[in-house]
């Protein structure tokens, strides 16, 4: 694969993208992000409904291969390869880069066999009794359903079926999570658990969040960035664009552009 | 200061209107006329059910006797269900077309079951979304809608006489399988589309191919109403008279079929059969007739209906 070019492998980065767009058939959803995420750390995508973040991080996975009429220009390099190069098998890339969604969708089976699924799709079938305590361990959800692993998943709260799935996620070992407006449909208690994960969890995995919630970029994230939605001269399309990239200190002390302090204090979005 | 007007309108004088009687009146005749639409079709109901009933027990229970010439020999449901057809209406029994509507619904189950599923699962989950699709969406809903008539020519045309299978039941249960597919593979597809999408995608998202998320997470979802479709097109099958006659179904079986390319009739022909006899007599035993065809009609229906809510709260 021809990736060297295009990239200065950055050691410290995982991903690299370049002169990004996506677009639904004739509606581009965001354009020109350029931006380097760091390894092992937090890095938050905020911005106001309909910016493309999320359009974005599902571009990080190819999940956008899904949906149809999707087409993503530029380049996405993980690791310095290019992961929508021909050569590349999407399977492979979303073992690798796990995705946790906005609303919990645990499988309507066992807590156990939610997270079988993954490692008997992958392969990983030996010690499978550990894997799964070992990744609900991490998850910090072990505790809780230890007794009754048998249960049906949907019998869990909102929260525990959150942090099933972020279980589920890391137990086919990957080496990034997306995580897309995690906490949106959970309660702040829950909340707060599934923030204090992202801390024990960044120390093994490169996490990549998208939210809503101001707060949470602040508290939890090492790295942000707030795009918006620009609309075209005839005011007939919104596309999104990445306003500032930042370390989070800066971006919500000193940022460098009005627009994101304004965003960040409330006064628009 | 409010305005006037304002202070007037929401004064509670305006709350009494003197027309809540009238509403009430139009109300009551609205409710009267939908009652009486709802009694007509009870009652039609109700009297088919009871005349078939009171008529076609005399062969299902024992204490009876015909006039004074001769105790019936059929006076039982065992009896009635295990023997031959005769030619003394009291004699008669709906073994053979019992036996055959048997041997319809095993042949339409096994080749029903993964025609229709497969199908709908391709069109579901894996075939490209093209006009091509679109086109045989389309007809497959006005294949459920083509006269069962229509099938029946097809059955004798291509299992008969083409295929070589003969007046068989297995060309009768062939047919029937045609006749239902279109059924059952929309209601397959109904139940893949119930599925939450997110189901898939937390699949892939886990390094799942296609073929994984669909076989391991949404067609087990969707089983139930699968299922449940299955069950209710095998019972649309079962009361089918027409097709079955059309592609050469026996009237008069006096054997049991014994392989797939024995000859055969089923419930509703046999029934049909005896209705056509002038004695009298003949319209008690096809009335037993219709109340074995009407039990398993109720018990399929009640299967499916069972299915769906034991399975429904998972999803």
């Amino acid at each position: 694969m021809e990736t060297k070019e295009t990239v200065q492998v950055n050691s410290e980065s995982v991903f690299n993208v370049t002169d990004l767009s996506v677009s639904y058939g004739d509606f581009v959803a965001i354009k020109n992000v350029n931006m380097d995420i760091t390894k092992n750390k937090i890095t938050a995508f905020i911005g106001p409904s309909g910016c493309g973040k999320s359009t974005l991080i599902r571009s990080f996975n190819r999940m956008n291969d899904l949906i149809l009429g999707a087409k993503v220009n530029g380049t996405i390099t993980y690791q310095g390869v290019d992961l929508y190069d021909k050569m590349v098998d999407p399977v492979q890339v979303r073992r690798r880069i796990g995705m946790v969604f906005q609303k919990p969708n645990p499988f309507p089976k066992t807590i156990k066999e939610n997270i079988t699924f993954g490692l008997k799709v992958n392969n990983m079938t030996d010690n499978m009794d550990e894997r799964v305590e070992k990744a609900l361990t991490q998850a910090a959800l072990w505790d809780e359903v230890k007794d009754d692993l048998n249960k049906n998943a949907l019998e869990l709260s909102g929260g525990q079926q959150q942090r099933l799935c972020i279980a589920r996620t890391i137990a086919v070992e990957p080496d990034t999570i997306l995580m897309d407006e995690p906490c949106s449909a959970l309660d702040p208690v829950a909340t707060k658990k599934i923030e204090d994960l992202m801390q024990e969890l960044v120390k093994d995995f490169s996490i990549l969040i998208v939210t809503h919630n101001m707060q949470q970029a602040s508290r939890s994230s090492d790295y942000c960035a707030f795009f918006t939605t620009k609309t075209s001269d005839d005011g007939k399309r919104r596309t999104g664009e990445l306003v500032e990239f930042n370390e989070t200190s800066i971006m919500f002390t000193t940022p460098d552009q009005e627009l994101t302090e304004q965003y960040i204090s409330g006064r628009f979005g | 200061m409010l305005p006037e007007s304002i202070e007037k309108n929401m004064s509670s004088e305006t709350l009494i209107t003197g027309k809540k009687a009238e509403n009430a009146i139009k109300e009551s005749l609205f409710l009267f006329t939908l009652y009486i639409c709802v009694t007509i079709a009870i009652l039609t109901l109700m009297t088919l059910i009871y005349d078939v009933l009171s008529t076609g027990t005399t062969r299902l229970t024992s204490d009876y006797e015909v006039g004074l010439i001769t105790k019936i020999q059929i006076d039982n449901p065992i009896d009635f269900l295990t023997t031959l057809d005769s030619r003394y209406p009291d004699r008669a029994g709906i073994g053979p077309a019992f036996a055959g509507t048997v041997w319809l619904m095993i042949i339409v189950i096994t080749v029903t079951f993964p025609f229709g599923t497969g199908a709908a699962i391709y069109l579901q989950e894996f075939a490209p979304k093209n006009k091509i699709t679109r086109f045989i969406e389309l007809n497959l809903t006005n294949l459920a809608g083509v006269p069962s008539v229509i099938y029946g020519l097809l059955g004798l045309a291509v299992f008969v006489r083409l295929a070589g299978f003969g007046r068989s039941v297995l060309s009768g249960g062939l047919t029937l399988t045609l006749l239902i597919l279109p059924v059952v593979i929309v209601a397959s597809r109904e139940a893949l589309k119930a599925v939450p999408d997110t189901i898939r995608q937390g699949a892939l998202a886990l390094g799942a191919t296609k073929f994984q998320a669909v076989f391991r997470q949404v067609v087990p979802s969707a089983i139930p109403g699968m299922v449940t479709g299955m069950v209710l097109g095998l019972s649309r099958a079962i009361g089918e008279t027409a097709p079955l006659i059309f592609m050469g179904a026996l009237t008069y079986v006096n054997y049991f079929p014994d392989t797939p390319l024995s000859g055969f009739t089923a419930i509703p022909i046999q029934v049909y059969n005896w209705i056509g006899y002038p004695q009298a007599e003949w319209k008690e035993t096809a009335s037993a007739g219709i109340i074995l065809l009407l039990g398993l009609l109720l018990i399929m229906n009640s299967l499916a209906i069972f299915i769906r809510n034991r399975y429904e709260k998972d999803l």
